[in-house]
Formats: C-alpha cells, sequence, structure tokens
C-alpha cells in the first residue's frame, strides 16, 4: 500500500518536472528549428519539425550583416565593459567609506543610497531624459554607461554587505604600517572583495546585456544599436522572414546560455544575494 | 622629513578619502536618481510638450484626466491581468522548489532549465512568442497535434485574449526568478530538520505543510507584496509584443507613450507620479508588515 503511494508520487513528481521542462524548451526548440530552414522550407513546414539541414547557416548570415548584429554586439561589449568597470570602481569606493569610516551626515548619505531602491527607475523617465539630453549625451554610448553605472544601487549593496564580514582588524595593521588609506582600500579591500565583484559583474552584465529601454530611448541612432535593439529593429523590414527572425533571436540567446552553462554557481548565487534588498 | 609628509596626517587624509570616494557616486545618485524625481513632480503641476522653453501652468489638470478620463483609466485593468499572474508564478514557483528540494534524479539539470528562461533577452522572449502565438505558429500546431485545435484563438488579435496571452509569457519569463529564490530558501532549512519529521513518521505534505512553508512564508509574503507594484510597471513584454495594441496597453507604455510620441510631457509626469506613489506606498507597507515579523 505504502509502496504504490510512493510510486504515484514519484510518477508525479517526474512527470510534472518534464511537463515544466517542455513548457519551457518549446518556444525555444522551434526557433532554434526555424532559424536553419530555408525559406521556401519554412513556408511549406509546421514549426514543430526539424529542418532539414543542420548546416544552412545563410539566415545566421543574412540576421548578422543585414541585421546589424556585428554593430550590436561591438556596441554591448563597449558599453558592458565601461560600465562595469564604472559601477564596481564608484559602488566599491562609496561602500568602503559608508562601511569603514564614521563622519558626519553618514546616515544621510547612507539613507540616500538606501530610499534610491524604492524609486523605479522606469517611473522617472520622463525626467530622466530632459537631464541626459540636456547634458548633451542623448545618442551617445555615455547615456547608457552613465545611467547603468549611476542608477542601479544594487552594487552598493552586494558591497556593503561583503565589508561587513571583512575584518576590521586587516585595515588596521596595514594602517599601523604606515599604509595609507588609499593604499588599504587597493591592496586589501579591493582585492578582498573578489568574490562581490563577481556576483555584481554577473548580475549588472546580465541586466545590462538584457536591458532594451534605457538604449532604445536614449540611443535610437541606428551606428548606436546594440544586441537588444538591433534586434528589435528586425520586426519592420524581415517582418515577412521569420527565418531570419528566428536566427536573429538564437544569436541573441547562445552567448547567454555559454554564460549560463560556464557560470551556473555564481549565477544562481547572484540572483539570490541581489535580491535581497 | 619624506616620511612626515608621505604620512599625511592621518585626519586630513581621512576627510580626502571620504570626500574624493563619494563624491562620483553621490553626484551620480543625485542626478539620476532625485532629480528626476523633483523635475518630475514639478512638470505634473504643467503642461509641456517637452522642448518649448515655457511650461503652462495648469495645476491639478493632469491628475484630474488621469482618474477621470476613461482612455487613461483603463490601463489600471490591465495591470489585473498580470497582478493575477504572479500568483500563478509564485504558485508554480513554489511547487518546483519544493519538488526539487527533495531527492530527485537530474536535480541540476531541472533546476538549471527551469531557471534558464529568466536570464534571456526581453527582446528575443518577445519575438518568440510573436512565434509561439502567431496564427499556425507553434501553440497551434502544437494544439492540432494532440487533438484540441478547437482551442484555437487570435492570442494576440482578440482583445478579451490578448492579455492572458501576454501574462502567460511574462509567468513563463520571470518564474524561474521565484523558483531560484524559494529554492535558496527551501535548501538553507537544516537537514536534521526533515530527519527528524520522518523518525516521527511525517508524510512529504506535513514536511512542507510545518517545516517549508513557515520557513519560506516571509519570502513569499515579500513577493507577493512586490507584485502590486511589478504588476502596474509592466512594459518589456507588452511594448515588444503589441506596442501596447489591441487592448493591451499598460501604464507605463502609456506613459512612455505621451511623453515620447505625443509630446504631452506634463500628463506623462503626473502619471509617473501616481506610479511612483503606489509603489513607494506599497512598499512602506511592505517593510512596515516585514519589520512587525522579525520583531
Amino acid at each position: 500500500m505504502r509502496g504504490t503511494k510512493a510510486n504515484i508520487f514519484t510518477f508525479i513528481k517526474y512527470f510534472s518536472l518534464l511537463l515544466g521542462v517542455f513548457v519551457a524548451l518549446l518556444p525555444i526548440t522551434v526557433i532554434l528549428f526555424a532559424s536553419f530552414k530555408t525559406s521556401d522550407e519554412y513556408n511549406s513546414t509546421n514549426p514543430l519539425t526539424p529542418p532539414e539541414n543542420w548546416l544552412n547557416f545563410d539566415n545566421f548570415t543574412r540576421a548578422f550583416i543585414e541585421g546589424n548584429m556585428i554593430v550590436g554586439f561591438l556596441n554591448t561589449t563597449v558599453i558592458l565593459v565601461l560600465s562595469l568597470i564604472g559601477a564596481t570602481l564608484t559602488g566599491s569606493m562609496v561602500a568602503y567609506v559608508l562601511n569603514r569610516f564614521d563622519f558626519k551626515g553618514k546616515k544621510i548619505l547612507l539613507g540616500a543610497f538606501l530610499l534610491a531602491v524604492l524609486i523605479p527607475g522606469v517611473t522617472t523617465q520622463v525626467a530622466t531624459f530632459q537631464i541626459v539630453n540636456g547634458l548633451g549625451l542623448f545618442n551617445t554610448h555615455w547615456a547608457a554607461i552613465i545611467l547603468y553605472m549611476g542608477t542601479d544601487i544594487i552594487a552598493v549593496y552586494i558591497f556593503m554587505q561583503f565589508l561587513n564580514n571583512i575584518s576590521v582588524s586587516l585595515d588596521e595593521s596595514a594602517l599601523l604600517d604606515g599604509a595609507s588609506y588609499f593604499t588599504v582600500f587597493r591592496k586589501i579591500i579591493l582585492p578582498l572583495l573578489k568574490p562581490a565583484i563577481v556576483t555584481v559583474v554577473i548580475v549588472k552584465g546580465v541586466n545590462i546585456y538584457n536591458d532594451f529601454y534605457t538604449p532604445f530611448l536614449y540611443m535610437p541612432k541606428k551606428d548606436l544599436s546594440v544586441v537588444s535593439t538591433a534586434l528589435f529593429k528586425f520586426q519592420g523590414p524581415m517582418g515577412s522572414s521569420w527565418e531570419v527572425i528566428c536566427a536573429g533571436i538564437m544569436i541573441v540567446i547562445i552567448p547567454t546560455l555559454i554564460i549560463f552553462l560556464l557560470l551556473q554557481k555564481h549565477i544562481y548565487n547572484g540572483i539570490t544575494q541581489g535580491s535581497v534588498k | 622629513m619624506k616620511l612626515i609628509k608621505s604620512k599625511m596626517n592621518y585626519n586630513s587624509q581621512r576627510k580626502l578619502v571620504i570626500f574624493s570616494f563619494s563624491l562620483i557616486p553621490v553626484l551620480l545618485l543625485v542626478t539620476f536618481s532625485y532629480l528626476p524625481v523633483i523635475n518630475m513632480f514639478f512638470y505634473s503641476f504643467t503642461e509641456w510638450n517637452g522642448f518649448s522653453p515655457t511650461k503652462e501652468f495648469v495645476g491639478l489638470d493632469n491628475y484630474i484626466d488621469i482618474f477621470t478620463d476613461p482612455e487613461y483609466f483603463q490601463v489600471f485593468k490591465v495591470s489585473v491581468y498580470y497582478f493575477v499572474a504572479t500568483f500563478v508564478q509564485m504558485g508554480i514557483a513554489l511547487y518546483f522548489a519544493t519538488i526539487l528540494s527533495f531527492n530527485v534524479r537530474f536535480k541540476n539539470f531541472f533546476k538549471g532549465v527551469l531557471f534558464f528562461p529568466y536570464l534571456l533577452n526581453g527582446v528575443a522572449i518577445g519575438f518568440m512568442f510573436l512565434f509561439f502565438f502567431r496564427p499556425e505558429g507553434t501553440l497551434d500546431t502544437f494544439l492540432t497535434i494532440i487533438g484540441l485545435e478547437g482551442l484555437i484563438q487570435q492570442w494576440l488579435r482578440n482583445p478579451d485574449i490578448i492579455n492572458i496571452s501576454l501574462a502567460g509569457t511574462s509567468v513563463w519569463r520571470y518564474m524561474g526568478f521565484n523558483f531560484i529564490i524559494f529554492l535558496g530558501a527551501i535548501s538553507s532549512i537544516p537537514k536534521e530538520v526533515y530527519e527528524a519529521a520522518e523518525i516521527d513518521g511525517a508524510n512529504k505534505w506535513y514536511q512542507f505543510r510545518y517545516i517549508i512553508l513557515p520557513s519560506i512564508m516571509m519570502i513569499i509574503q515579500l513577493n507577493l507584496i512586490l507584485a502590486v507594484s511589478g504588476a502596474i510597471s509592466v512594459f518589456e513584454i507588452p511594448y515588444i509584443m503589441t506596442g501596447g495594441a489591441n487592448g493591451s496597453e499598460t501604464f507605463v507604455i502609456q506613459t512612455v507613450d505621451l511623453a515620447f510620441k505625443f509630446n504631452k510631457f506634463g500628463l506623462a509626469s503626473a502619471m509617473g507620479i501616481v506610479l511612483l506613489g503606489i509603489v513607494v506606498v506599497v512598499t512602506i507597507i511592505q517593510r512596515l508588515a516585514f519589520k512587525k515579523e522579525t520583531e
């Protein structure tokens, strides 16, 4: 009796898991199929039929060249690198000051950073746009870079949490040896923050790669397309060639898949830490 | 002499570090987080096209428009779909997190696949589901194969269904996030607790009801409250897939369109302030409730 009950439980367990996997993968799999089909083949077969030739890369070539994807990847890379360096530096610096020093106005400063999390960026775009425009950053890389550096405070949090666990005695003994505060930051704090930096780079990196809103609003110029906006522009000119759009989708997904497979553990940790605001 | 110089008085060095290390982050914070809110507040009492040097003061007119004109008000109804969808999403996430906290073969595979959609690019997801819902697309073909072609609908054209399709897409996209958070919380329960429960003869349901559920109750509450602000700030999925057509316009799509398509910055700012107000109130309620729990 107990045996059959356990069997039913096991069956339901695996059945629902497989159903979950099916639902998660079906929309992606059909895109993969379509991306290898020729135009005629796409029109004559249904979406669930695998392609005849798995080595037909024509759609990928067209997506890359006609679809401006190369420019998109270049711009995304530039923006990613600069804003990640910027966010890591500014975030760790202000976290160091807030965690290690006592000074007048510290509470206000800390409060200002905490309160800013409550303001969802999407609500204030109307006014942010005027500021970005007024600073002459509209239609430049800097619009995205500065917004990614300045508006997402998550880096500051992760660094502050992490600094709590780095013993102050390390700083103190270095200071006794005659090191300056700058040296302490550069030689002791920054290297010890490495795991936190990895988390910040992953969480922010994924967000920046996937962000559509910021580049769409602030960098509409064609030369400034990033991966998201380049793909978004497929809609008009290639509206009737779904097989090319599908190749474009795959081109955007593949880097994410590779990063995920390589850094799974870090990603899970980063998501869990980043969510505890 | 050299020694003294290099050991610049620690007190002034301290001040220098505090000042120089906070200068840029604080400037960024003020310019891009606080200044927009203040400006938006002032814009919201004006009629302004976004570039003319003069703004006409109109008092509360913009706010009155938002809450009385049915054209602007109907977007709140659309958020209800996403709000309900969040419950579905969390239910599914909780189910899979619980299942995977027990002994399961290929655990990492299941965990990875269920989480993966959350990492994907929003535009890619939008297009993927345009393909999924289009006539004779993935969904229609699948329904035909399993003999349910009678259920086929105009998934993205019928105003009665479109928001369900879009909210479903949103569940597909974000379920993995809740799932990973729940799974993390459940795995932090010490193994001994389960072992003790098994010795006492507690079955899986009792383990879920009396061990797992209480230990993640706080995270569930937190996420449920956040669902309110989440539902009202929906933008990417419907904007990319439909541009807000066929009755799928959300609050944020409307705000963006009013400002950048129709140059009504005053009205758009008022909408932004309303949205911000809702989010802040919800967050304060959540913080207060959260505080009580931990005390």
